[in-house]
């Protein structure tokens, strides 16, 4: 059974035909590289996905329950997670409290039991405390709980973005140009935080990427799209050894 | 191990010392005035001032919830105030007779009146708060004038047969005899009994800050907080964002009808006007909130005592206290946020002067 089952999906912005026909079918524990060039349509489909646009027509399934068309809040409740672009940190709060808005859903209390400080509360964040700090533990942020986000140099923010994501208990995580602005040394940590990350959690993968040295690191299988539709899908190596692929990037 | 638990212990303690100071501020303040109550040593000007410095205290910590925590600038906090002011004025009146007990009617009217007010923060919420930016600023003055402007032409009076309502004038009640008239159009409430005292406005005060800090570092002041720094994020980690927006607006708002209950009890004649609860108030808690510092909620209590006090202490000087009071705003403006003066603070803080003392004591 597929984690994530995309059938169809198409979304039209006035004129223009931004998706088309876009089918993928990600199993559990892969990790799918999704590429293309520039204006593809990458990062439309993330956004569809995640419910921040909605499909013209196509269905989204998540471990066989249909997404299509649910708020972010929901899709986010039913098991999809991601990162961004351009990072998008709360950076007035700090490390730790980053990844406790993450926890938001799992320790819950209600507003007046915070208010009144009832025993309730002060159980859900001793919890709340131990399990973000086993997560920044993880991507080595444990140090800087008390620092506020904005302060971490940008390696740093991109692994809190990706804790954050994870605290959420997530079945499938989205990363968005996840080595965006970094250095080799930087991707190359990541490569392998991306991977503990699947193995650690037992998680399911999808990434856009432009590094094509991290892509071919790390995804198991891939999909490649240019203006908007599906060019070529399989494994990794067969995949970027294709002609078409090669003459989408490079021109003819 | 250890040393991560005392990370997450220091952080949670320091929090909770920083609000321990915060209500360390109001209580020795209030025991300080009291003293000087009792030996009469106290100014009548400080004495008349006392109230509403609780009311203004309480007025700027609850818009830097909104402004601050919630990251929306509102300029219609004046108007809620105004709801929980008549309503409140209006309980008093209509109950004067059947709740002898001044204090006891004091604080139901309050409660009504935080009710009342978080009733129609809620409902202006809604559609206020799907707009961001400056349109939900223009949008919460607008809504700030027509609740001030509403009040203006309601005209409410009870006789044998019950309450009438009406918005044209007050012979259009069709009062019995011996009615009563109780909200007279722009004429106001006259004639509410004096119940406030400084002592429920420090309660008042202590109530609001408790409310707002233990908030402020819960759950829901995280979603809060998270929403304010960025919303796409929030949103896609789950956080719903109308119903945290709409909470924290509510509060606010609520805790703006708590002030305007005490300050609709310590006038006799209640009217609104564009002095006590038209946009000009709302823009005067606001520069409270900003000097002070957006979110800083200690700042707030500070500045809006300064800041109320000096015009009220000058009131000798006639004309010019307009501008000592510009010349000390532009002051406390540097000394907030210029880069220079916040080194200056650190550098000169008690807080390192004591750390000093200390460590040269031991190295002693």
């Amino acid at each position: 059974m597929a984690i994530l089952e995309v059938i169809d999906l198409g979304i039209s912005f006035g004129g223009l035909r931004a998706v088309d026909n876009f089918n993928i079918k990600i199993e559990k524990g892969q990790l799918y590289g999704l590429i293309g060039p520039n204006g593809a349509g990458k990062t439309t489909i993330f956004n569809m996905l995640t419910g921040v646009y909605k499909p013209s027509e196509g269905k989204i399934l998540l471990d066989g329950n249909n997404i299509t068309g649910k708020t972010t809040v929901n899709i986010n409740q039913a098991g999809i997670a991601r990162t961004f672009q351009n990072i998008r940190l709360f950076k007035k709060l700090t490390v730790i409290d980053n990844v406790k808005v993450g926890l938001h859903e799992s320790f819950p209390y209600s507003t007046l039991e915070g208010i009144l400080r009832l025993p309730k509360y002060f159980a859900m964040e001793k919890a709340m405390n131990e399990r973000a700090m086993e997560l920044l533990r993880v991507f080595d942020l444990d140090l800087e709980a008390n620092t506020l986000a904005s302060n971490l140099p940008y390696g740093k923010q991109r692994k809190l973005e990706i804790a954050r994501a994870l605290a959420t208990n997530p079945k499938l995580l989205l990363l968005d140009e996840p080595a965006a602005g970094m250095n080799p040394n930087e991707t190359q940590e990541l490569m392998k935080t991306i991977r503990f990350v699947r193995d650690q959690f037992d998680m399911t993968i999808l990434l856009i990427e432009h590094d094509m040295k991290l892509v071919a690191g790390i995804c198991e299988k891939l999909t490649v799209i240019n203006f908007g539709q599906v060019l070529v899908s399989g494994d990794t190596t067969a995949v970027l050894n294709d002609q078409s692929v090669i003459t989408a990037y490079l021109g003819e | 191990m250890k040393m991560i638990k005392n990370l997450i212990s220091n952080k949670q303690n320091n929090s909770l010392k920083k609000n321990m100071i915060t209500y360390g501020i109001v209580i020795v303040f209030y025991i300080v005035m009291m003293i000087l109550q009792g030996t009469d040593s106290l100014p009548n000007l400080i004495q008349g001032a006392l109230v509403p410095l609780c009311i203004y205290v309480i007025l700027a910590v609850s818009l830097n919830l909104t402004v601050g925590i919630l990251g929306e600038l509102s300029l219609g906090h004046a108007g809620f105030m105004c709801i929980g002011a008549f309503t409140s004025a209006f309980f008093s009146m209509y109950f004067i007779n059947v709740i002898p007990n001044d204090l006891v009617r004091l604080l139901i009217g309050i409660v009504i009146a935080i009710v009342f007010t978080a009733f129609f923060g809620a409902l202006i919420g809604v559609p206020v708060l799907r707009l961001n930016g400056d349109y939900l600023a223009i949008v919460t003055l607008a809504f700030g004038e027509i609740i001030k402007n509403l009040v203006n032409v309601l005209y409410i009076g009870k006789d044998a047969n019950g309450l009438h309502f009406s918005i044209k004038d007050s012979t259009s009640l069709n009062l019995l005899e011996d009615g009563q008239l109780i909200i007279n159009g722009a004429q106001g409430i006259t004639g509410i009994p004096k119940t406030a005292t400084f002592t429920i406005g420090i309660i008042a005060v202590l109530l609001t800050l408790f409310i707002v800090l233990n908030l402020i570092n819960s759950r829901t002041g995280r979603a809060i907080m998270a929403i304010r720094d960025n919303r796409i994020a929030a949103e896609s980690i789950g956080i719903p964002i109308t119903k945290y927006k709409l909470l924290a607006f509510t509060i606010s708002a609520s805790l703006a009808g708590m002030a305007g209950a005490l300050y609709a009890n310590n006038l006799a004649t209640l009217s609104a006007t564009q002095k006590n609860f038209g946009y000009n108030m709302s823009i005067m808690i606001l520069v409270f909130v900003v000097l002070g510092g957006i979110g800083n909620i200690r700042g707030s209590i500070i500045s809006a005592v300064v800041l109320y006090l000096i015009p009220e202490l000058l009131r000798e000087l006639g004309d010019f206290r307009m501008l000592i009071y510009s010349l000390v705003l532009i002051i406390m403006m540097i000394f907030s946020w210029s880069p220079k003066a916040i080194e200056f603070r650190k550098k000169y803080s008690l807080k390192r002067f004591l750390e000093s003392k200390k460590s040269k004591r031991e190295d002693a």
